[in-house]
């Protein structure tokens, strides 16, 4: 198992190495700079010795071959560099954005696993009764009601019923805890919806589907209480395929939740992504591409891992 | 009948599934009785309902198609169908146990085998964690497997097919039931894994005074292992008896066909399989009266009323109008005509495949590191040799991983041969390119074992006979093809009008029958069978057989015929090849090797395979073959049967056995012989 990991951890350098290759080389290649942008941007007459001068500043002048070696050097040990736009440290720059938006992730994947295995479970058991048609109307709008519209849709009732909104202002949950989940929980919950409809939909198929299999069969045959036969035979075995759903949609979640943010007015990262790229800003642009590219490796080899633990063909390597 | 001693009596059963084609009558009116101790068996054709009637029993029909309409369960004086579920609930695994015919498939994948059976013991008997465990030991120790503490925390993966059948016998016997439904329970296994799987069965259940079912379509099985017979047919019981009432004096015409169209094991080559002809009704729309009719050569107009179940001697029952003049040797009496020593001369010396030294390794790679891998062989063939001459047939036979169908296909050049030589028509085609082996490829080809998966879903027939006569340019245009399609499946016994079907639109046999007129197309000289009739039906099996057999004396074809059923190969094969684990042990004559086998291998396998007789059954002594076929990943040194083989000694370790002619054209390769 130990064996596993390190190379699983091994093989994660070839892929961040791979992407960075990618990112760093497509930046260069689109048309249009930072320095352009952000001196003549707004239409300002700015002399050509001027722009020049800003690009030596940032290095930008400098050959290719350079500029990716130096980036690569700051890549291994930790140093991301400054954003081209305000100068502030990148590192600070995600920081805050990125501790928001893993939290809004978090909290989303937990209200989505709650709502989904349940939900699914219920589903699947009672097959084509009442009870699956509404758990299939409800996954079904969660899937087709977009999560900044259901977003808009919880302040406006918040407003109407409560004449409350939700703090405008980011609180650390570890400044103020109930600040700070009074302000999240709501995109939390938007996001969290269609997340867990996903992931319902995916339960639910796959529990009708191991609840055919034949060790069902042996368990009833066995005389295993019907609880018992969906708790312990078939869960385990109808869990696999949701976790793998699971993993790619909180990957998703960083970086991915662009509208939602806006609407609840958080600055998370997806903003702050987009905000970088309309600037151009290299730098920022690269390390949070490296930032959402880790977050996806790593969730995935963390569903491997869950994978293994439930599953003793993988644990052991079986045949 | 109120006997005391009836501890399971089905009264009357019907059971319909809800489809969304209507409504499946899948068992109508079966009435039986299992006593204390008695082995009962029930055959029949696959939709027969013989499955379904014993789910029934379990109360374990998919829920909501199927359903229990009519009929009554009695289980040791109550019925089983008015016990609400969790009365039933609680007599599965204690009172009533099943065993199901898929091991593979049929334990818990990700829990371990000691939960797996310790489950009904916390469940039904209340036993605390230790006392679980330690009857979880007792009950692997009955069952045959070795070191049971350990092997109670490994998981189903780690046992192989014939291991995780005992697994599934453990859990049966958990709780000392006093009935056990085994469904199929050695169909997926190997003859020799068989016989030792029903041996434990029956031999456990006499010890233990527990009541079997074992449902199979294997007559040999009922043969050997049954004192009492059901036979089933498209939803009723056609014939109910003693086993050798049933298989001495079938008084069904069903039945006594069933029995005529089996290839036994101990017969000689002969010329024609009497077969059923046509296939077993619809049970969406069934004919009235007798079920059997439409394919019984006896049938007359009485027979389109229902006919009833009769007894006609004590305890013997046979659903016919007609029991009494079967009885009396009116009809039906008519023995077996059969070419004595059916025995073709093949043309001598001439040679139309010969094999030598045949090798296939298959490299298997398995990651240790990142960057590091072990290598390691499994050689599925090795060091082959035979020949076969124009217009012959050589039987193939052996178990699963024996190699057999390697061979097959390194003929075939869908694989390429390691080492050794495949001459073909005096022309070494072992190493030929693509290019030249194309107007190889036309004169040998090949019938598939699996007649659903081998035929395009989206082809129609016509398309899928038609594809190899215009890419190899056999007929000039579309035109002459379906001419040709149209002659080629009259002359597999199909009609022309089935061209325009879709695979799934036919029958198992009749998709079979489209495999070999594909393979006929190219006007092959040799075609290669692999395990052409496994996955059919009794009755079918005998239509495809004759079918092969007709088409190689009217088109002078040669067979490599391909099998794991001794009797099928003995039926057809004039001479028979046995392998084991990638090497070839004993070549010889038919008959010979049937009389008399010289390796100790063959003779395990022949005493492994039951015979449809239960008088021949009672006079053999009853030997099985103990453990498992070794991984082929790490055969054994010198000769690979040493591990198994009842007479090997030191030097059987050490030396690899070289094929010998012990007698003219009897080859064996073991060095006691």
């Amino acid at each position: 198992m130990f064996g596993y990991l390190v190379n699983r951890l091994l093989l994660m350098i070839p892929t961040l190495l791979g992407v960075a290759v990618l990112i760093f080389f497509m930046l260069r290649v689109v048309p249009g700079d930072i320095v352009e942008v952000k001196l003549r941007g707004d239409g300002g007459n700015v002399t050509q010795e001027t722009i020049d001068a800003e690009r030596a500043r940032l290095g930008l002048d400098r050959p290719l071959a350079v500029q990716f070696g130096d980036w690569m050097v700051g890549l291994v040990t930790l140093d991301l560099g400054k954003s081209m736009w305000t100068d502030r440290p990148v590192v600070e720059e995600i920081a805050l954005r990125l501790e928001l938006t893993l939290q809004v992730a978090v909290m989303a994947t937990i209200i989505a696993i709650l709502i989904a295995i349940p939900l699914g479970t219920l589903s699947a058991l009672f097959k084509d009764t009442w009870i699956d048609y509404v758990v299939r109307i409800v996954t079904i709008a969660g899937l087709a009601v977009p999560s900044f519209w259901l977003g808009m849709l919880i302040i406006l009732a918040l407003l109407y019923w409560f004449n409350w909104l939700p703090p405008i202002t980011y609180t650390p949950f570890y400044v103020d805890p109930v600040a700070n989940i009074s302000q999240l929980i709501w995109p939390a919950l938007a996001v969290g919806y269609r997340y867990s409809a996903v992931v319902a939909r995916m339960v639910r198929s796959s529990i009708v589907e191991v609840m055919k299999e034949d060790y069902i069969r042996t368990a009833r045959a066995k005389g295993v209480f019907e609880k018992l036969v969906v708790a312990r035979h078939a869960m385990r075995n109808a869990m696999l395929p949701a976790i793998t759903v699971i993993g790619l949609e909180f990957a998703f979640l960083i970086g991915g939740l662009v509208v939602t943010e806006q609407v609840f007015n958080l600055n998370g990262l997806g903003r702050l992504f987009v905000q970088a790229v309309s600037r151009n800003d290299f730098t920022l642009i690269q390390s949070i591409v490296m930032l959402i590219a880790l977050v996806f490796i790593v969730t995935n080899l963390v569903v491997d891992l869950l994978y293994a633990w439930l599953d003793p063909r993988i644990r052991y390597g079986g045949k | 009948m109120t006997d005391s001693n009836v501890l399971l009596s089905v009264e009357d059963l019907h059971v319909h599934f809800v489809t969304s084609r209507g409504v499946v009558r899948a068992v109508e009116g079966v009435s039986y009785q299992v006593r204390r101790g008695e082995v009962l068996a029930i055959v029949g054709e696959s939709g027969c309902g013989k499955s379904v009637s014993s789910l029934a029993i379990m109360r374990l029909l998919a829920k909501p198609a199927g359903r229990v309409v009519h009929g009554k369960i009695m289980f040791e004086g109550v019925n089983l169908l008015d016990l609400s579920d969790e009365e039933m609930r609680e007599r599965r695994g204690r009172d009533i146990s099943m065993i199901f015919q898929e091991p593979m498939t049929s334990l818990n994948p990700v829990l371990p085998i000691g939960l797996q059976i310790m489950e009904p013991l916390f469940i039904h008997l209340n036993m605390t964690q230790e006392q679980a465990r330690a009857r979880a030991v007792e009950l692997l120790g009955l069952v045959g497997i070795t070191d049971p503490e350990r092997r109670l925390d490994q998981y189903p993966h780690q046992f192989s097919g014939g291991m995780r059948q005992r697994v599934m016998i453990a859990i049966g016997l958990a709780c000392n039931p006093k009935l056990i439904i085994a469904d199929e329970p050695t169909t997926a296994l190997d003859v020799t894994i068989q016989a030792q799987i029903l041996e434990l069965m029956r031999e456990l259940s006499r010890k233990l005074n527990i009541a079997l079912v074992i449902i199979t379509h294997n007559l040999g099985v009922v043969a050997r292992y049954a004192d009492r017979v059901n036979v089933m047919y498209a939803a009723r019981v056609v014939e109910q008896g003693t086993a050798d009432d049933v298989f001495l004096r079938p008084r069904h015409p069903y039945a006594m066909g069933l029995m005529r169209s089996v290839p036994r094991l101990d017969r000689p080559r002969g010329a024609k399989l009497e077969t059923i002809e046509g296939l077993p009704p619809n049970l969406l729309d069934p004919p009235k009266g007798c079920r059997f009719a439409a394919r019984c050569q006896f049938r007359q107009d009485a027979c389109a009323a229902d006919p009833p179940l009769v007894e006609v001697e004590a305890g013997h029952f046979s659903a016919c109008l007609r029991a009494g003049e079967i009885a009396a040797g009116g009809i039906g009496g008519e023995t077996l005509v059969r070419e004595a020593g059916g025995k073709r001369e093949g043309r001598a010396g001439e040679k139309l495949l010969a094999v030598k030294g045949l090798k296939k390794f298959f490299k298997v790679t398995r990651k240790t590191g990142t960057f590091s891998s072990v290598e390691s062989e499994v050689r599925a063939v090795n060091d082959v040799s035979f020949d076969i001459s124009p217009g012959e047939t050589l039987g193939l036979v052996g178990e699963s991983g024996c190699g057999k169908t390697t061979v097959g296909r390194t003929i075939l050049r869908l694989e390429s041969p390691t080492a050794g030589e495949i001459v073909f028509k005096g022309q070494d085609i072992a190493k030929l390119g693509s290019a030249e082996l194309r107007p190889i490829r036309r004169k040998i080809q090949v019938i598939f074992q699996d007649p659903y998966s081998s035929l395009n879903p989206r082809m129609t027939i016509g398309q899928i006979i038609a594809e190899p006569l215009l890419v190899y340019g056999i007929v000039k245009d579309k035109e002459a093809a379906k001419k040709r399609v149209a002659e080629l499946l009259e002359g597999v016994g199909l009609f022309a009008y089935m061209a325009e079907r879709y695979p799934h639109e036919m029958s198992g046999g009749q998709r079979q029958r489209v495999g070999i007129a594909r393979a006929l197309a190219m006007e092959p000289e040799c075609i290669v069978c692999d395990e052409p009739v496994s996955a059919l039906d009794v009755s079918i099996q005998g239509q495809i057989i004759n079918l092969l057999e007709n088409l190689q004396k009217k088109l002078g074809l040669t067979y490599l015929f391909i099998a794991h059923d001794l009797a099928v190969v003995r039926h057809i094969s004039d001479r028979v090849a046995v392998m084991y684990l990638g090497r070839m042990m004993e070549l010889a004559d038919g008959d010979a090797l049937y009389a008399e086998p010289l390796h100790p291998y063959t003779k395990a396998l022949l005493d492994a395979a039951p015979i449809p007789d239960p008088v021949i059954e009672r006079a053999r002594a009853p030997r099985t073959l103990g453990g498992e076929i070794p991984s082929p990943l790490r055969p054994p040194s010198g000769c690979v049967f040493h591990t198994r083989c009842p007479i090997a000694d030191e030097s059987c370790k050490a030396v690899v056995p070289e094929a010998r002619e012990v007698k003219p054209g009897h080859y064996v390769a073991c060095l006691k012989v």
